[in-house]
């Protein structure tokens, strides 16, 4: 019997050849692994079984709905994030403007009020009112505020202050710590750059030693861990690789190990990626490890390299898009790590993310779009560094390249103490 | 819902700070969130009391053994809040407190929530106070023995290796974790991690001896990549095609244990004998052989990358290929102009 519309990737007769392969040498890793796939292989089967023509949909009503109430309400389900609430507002804010619902202005302009009372007196936002800056509420909070890109918005960030905040978790070696008295890992340095940039505050000597820090994260498996030693980990291989491009320094990488890493990450039969050598899928990485494709895509063509695709990016865009739309959402709204996990913000933003990496390639010149199932499954393009749509970093930069470079006031990078 | 019956139970039989009277003399600070709050989360009343008398301590500065036992119960609450955790340290030594008993803390909170990023950085600070980590090893693999690759785990076990210079027997400790799971890529890492830190890989026969171990474990389980990333791992400095004898030894697998990652790592080692211009090896066959491979695993065995093989592919025919530029459409590459770059830097036009 023939199909109208061509057989989804993981409905494909050879399919089942891609399960994972044991050896006859069962370990935890390939029970766990074994575990996972039948979970898929019983969402596939349901959705056969009720779609004779699968086109798989986004449930973006649901979404919505979910990420409006959320916006606004959590349940005590969230104390657990009450040092993260920018975070939420980030979460929340991106996966609407991908979904290209518009935020209210008085919404927006209540987000600006709350994130500006997470600012704190010395710079950097912390994560909640009154709560020690820390890089990752920052990052959050700024990115929020551009999303927003009111006047209003921009205007809650104090640039000299947050310039200080950067000074004070500067290290010699050229990295950086999360808060003060606190850990270093290459995220720190993502966030630095990330916020750094879009306001306009990076100084001569703000990054000194920083891209050859993040070059000592490489291993030998071509991702990046989250200090010099570590595993290779898309989260902070994203990070490292993000602040490099920030800087200006991504060429210094061995890109060919690096791309060798993240392609092989994506899972034969799932379709999404792990974040890990030999660990499980999981949604969120639909972002942090696909999101590399664009990077190295324009680090690779910089460096004069012709024979990079001209129509994609190099990893399976239709299966990623196929693991987030049949197995990565939640009926009521919201999408998650995999079957049979809770839906929660985060997940809900990277997948989302995810999935328009897969959907878009190019730029705005040259753009090829991809998208699996309906039309009405598109979600904006974003932005592979900052992850938030292009227009809002543009908007973001063109605004606070009119403001001049704030001159640092606050105590010279030194080893913080550390309590 | 038995859950939500159990939490409105507790919240009735708790005796809230702002009730008992060694507290009296101290105002809670309720959280400022505005007049039109945001992502605002729906407390418990035990959460609510406990941050509200944190942030009436913090307002004030208070140095204290009331305000140390509010911080437990504040962490107990939200063990990730990042500005408790650094009012703790801050009061374990403005009160000269027993750090000792600070470690037995901390060693039950991590047993408990063994994923969150402040407790490991708390036992961490700890430890360097005291200059004491004989304990470290032995907590981290209790951990490990639960989660063989908890992130924050290893990084705990790296530093204090590093710090303290405790290498001895570490890699012992690995290969009982790879006889455990030989798909545990975490100690596949560690045990890069001990060789680069103790001997390094340039002595012949320390490099014989893992070239030796890996491929006994490929042999065990073919299909492990963590195994044939460390192969290659290990290989990438002195070259694939190099070792003397790797290629026979990995094309004789190939009957009894084939796998994309068998053929993949043919196309490593082919591709390092066309870089160096090997004169052991028929340059023409390396190309040859490269691209068949790459056809195969595109189309046939890895078919999920074949956009990275078909890459591979291009790359090779254009560096090494005798006849034209190669490009990915059929048409003559346009000369890069900067418009085709996705916007990514701050400073493009």
């Amino acid at each position: 019997m023939e199909e109208a519309s061509p057989p989804l990737r993981c409905f494909r007769e050879s399919h089942s050849s891609e399960l994972f392969s044991d050896d006859g040498v069962q370990t935890v890793t390939s029970k766990e692994q074994r575990k996972v796939e039948r979970s898929i292989q019983e969402v596939y089967s349901v959705y056969q079984q009720i779609h004779t023509s699968p086109q798989p949909a986004l449930l973006r009503e649901q979404h919505y709905h979910y990420l409006k109430k959320g916006l606004r309400h959590l349940s005590d389900a969230y104390e657990c994030l009450d040092a993260s609430r920018p975070w939420l507002c980030y979460w929340i804010l991106h996966s609407l403007e991908l979904l290209e619902e518009p935020v209210p202005a008085a919404v927006a302009s209540d987000v600006c009020q709350f994130l500006a009372r997470c600012q704190s007196p010395t710079g950097g936002f912390g994560g909640g009112p009154g709560q020690h800056a820390h890089l990752a509420p920052t990052y959050a909070a700024v990115n929020a505020l551009c999303i927003l890109g009111t006047e209003e918005a921009y205007k809650v960030i104090n640039r000299e202050k947050l310039l200080d905040f950067l000074y004070s978790v500067k290290q010699p070696d050229g990295s950086f710590v999360m808060h003060v008295g606190g850990e270093v890992d290459v995220r720190s340095a993502y966030c630095a750059a990330s916020v750094a940039s879009l306001t306009n505050i990076i100084t001569p000597t703000l990054f000194d030693g920083t891209h050859n820090w993040i070059l000592s994260c490489q291993n030998w498996e071509g991702g990046l861990g989250g200090v010099p030693g570590l595993e290779a980990h898309g989260g902070y291989t994203f990070c490292g690789t993000a602040a490099l491009v920030i800087l200006g320094k991504e060429h210094m990488l061995d890109l060919k190990a690096l791309l060798r890493w993240v392609t092989s990450k994506q899972m034969r039969f799932e379709g999404g990626f792990q974040g890990r050598c030999n660990k499980l899928v999981d949604g969120c990485y639909s972002f942090w490890q696909a999101g590399l494709l664009p990077l190295l895509h324009r680090a690779l063509f910089k460096e004069g390299d012709s024979t990079l695709s001209e129509s994609s990016w190099m990893f399976e865009r239709e299966a990623l898009q196929e693991y987030i739309l049949l197995c990565c959402q939640n009926p009521g709204g919201g999408l998650l790590d995999k079957p049979g996990k809770s839906r929660d913000f985060y997940h809900t933003c990277y997948c989302l993310s995810g999935l328009s990496v897969a959907q878009h390639f190019g730029n705005k010149d040259l753009h090829n779009e991809l998208i699996l199932g309906r039309d009405e499954n598109r979600l904006a393009p974003t932005h592979p560094v900052y992850n938030i749509c292009p227009e809002k970093v543009a908007q973001a930069i063109e605004h606070f390249h009119q403001l001049p470079v704030p001159v640092q006031t606050g105590p010279t990078p030194s080893a913080m103490d550390q309590s | 819902m038995p859950y939500q019956f159990y939490k409105l139970l507790f919240n009735v039989l708790v005796f809230y700070f702002r009730d008992r009277k060694e507290w009296a003399d101290l105002e809670p600070v309720p959280q400022d969130d505005g007049p039109n709050p945001v992502v605002k989360i729906a407390y418990s009343e035990k959460f609510t009391d406990v941050f509200d008398m944190f942030r009436a301590l913090l307002q004030n500065d208070e140095k204290s053994e009331r305000a140390f036992a509010l911080t437990t119960e504040a962490i107990d609450l939200n063990a990730a809040n990042y500005t408790v955790w650094h009012y703790r340290r801050v009061l374990l030594q403005a009160l000269d407190k027993d750090l000792r008993e600070e470690m037995k803390y901390i060693t039950a909170i991590i047993e408990d929530q063994p994923k969150n990023y402040q407790v490991w950085h708390h036992r961490r600070m700890v430890v360097e106070w005291l200059n004491d980590p004989s304990e470290e090893l032995q907590f981290v693999a209790e951990i490990l023995s639960q989660d063989a690759k908890n992130y924050h785990a290893w990084q705990h076990r790296q530093w204090v290796m590093q710090e303290y210079k405790l290498w001895d027997g570490e890699l012992e400790y690995v290969e009982e974790l790879l006889e455990e799971d030989v798909r545990n890529n975490s100690a596949w890492n560690q045990r890069h991690f001990v060789i680069n830190h103790t001997s390094g890989y340039s002595d012949s026969s320390i490099l014989d001896r893992e070239v030796q171990y890996t491929l006994k474990q490929i042999k065990k389980a073919p299909h492990n990549e963590s195994a044939w990333n460390y192969l290659n791992g290990i290989l990438q400095d002195g070259g694939l095609s190099s070792f003397p004898g790797l290629l026979e030894q990995v094309t004789e697998l190939q009957d009894t244990c084939s796998s994309p990652y068998l053929t993949a790592f043919l196309v490593d080692l082919y591709e390092d004998a066309l870089e160096t211009n090997s004169s052991s090896y028929d340059q023409q066959e390396m190309f040859n052989k490269a691209l068949e491979l790459c056809k195969f695993l595109a189309e046939e065995k890895d078919t999920i990358r074949r956009e990275y093989w078909n890459y591979v592919s291009r790359s090779l025919q254009n560096t090494y290929g005798s006849g034209d530029p190669v490009s990915a459409s059929s048409d003559p590459p346009p000369p890069p102009s900067s418009s085709q770059l996705p916007d990514m830097e701050p400073s493009d036009p």
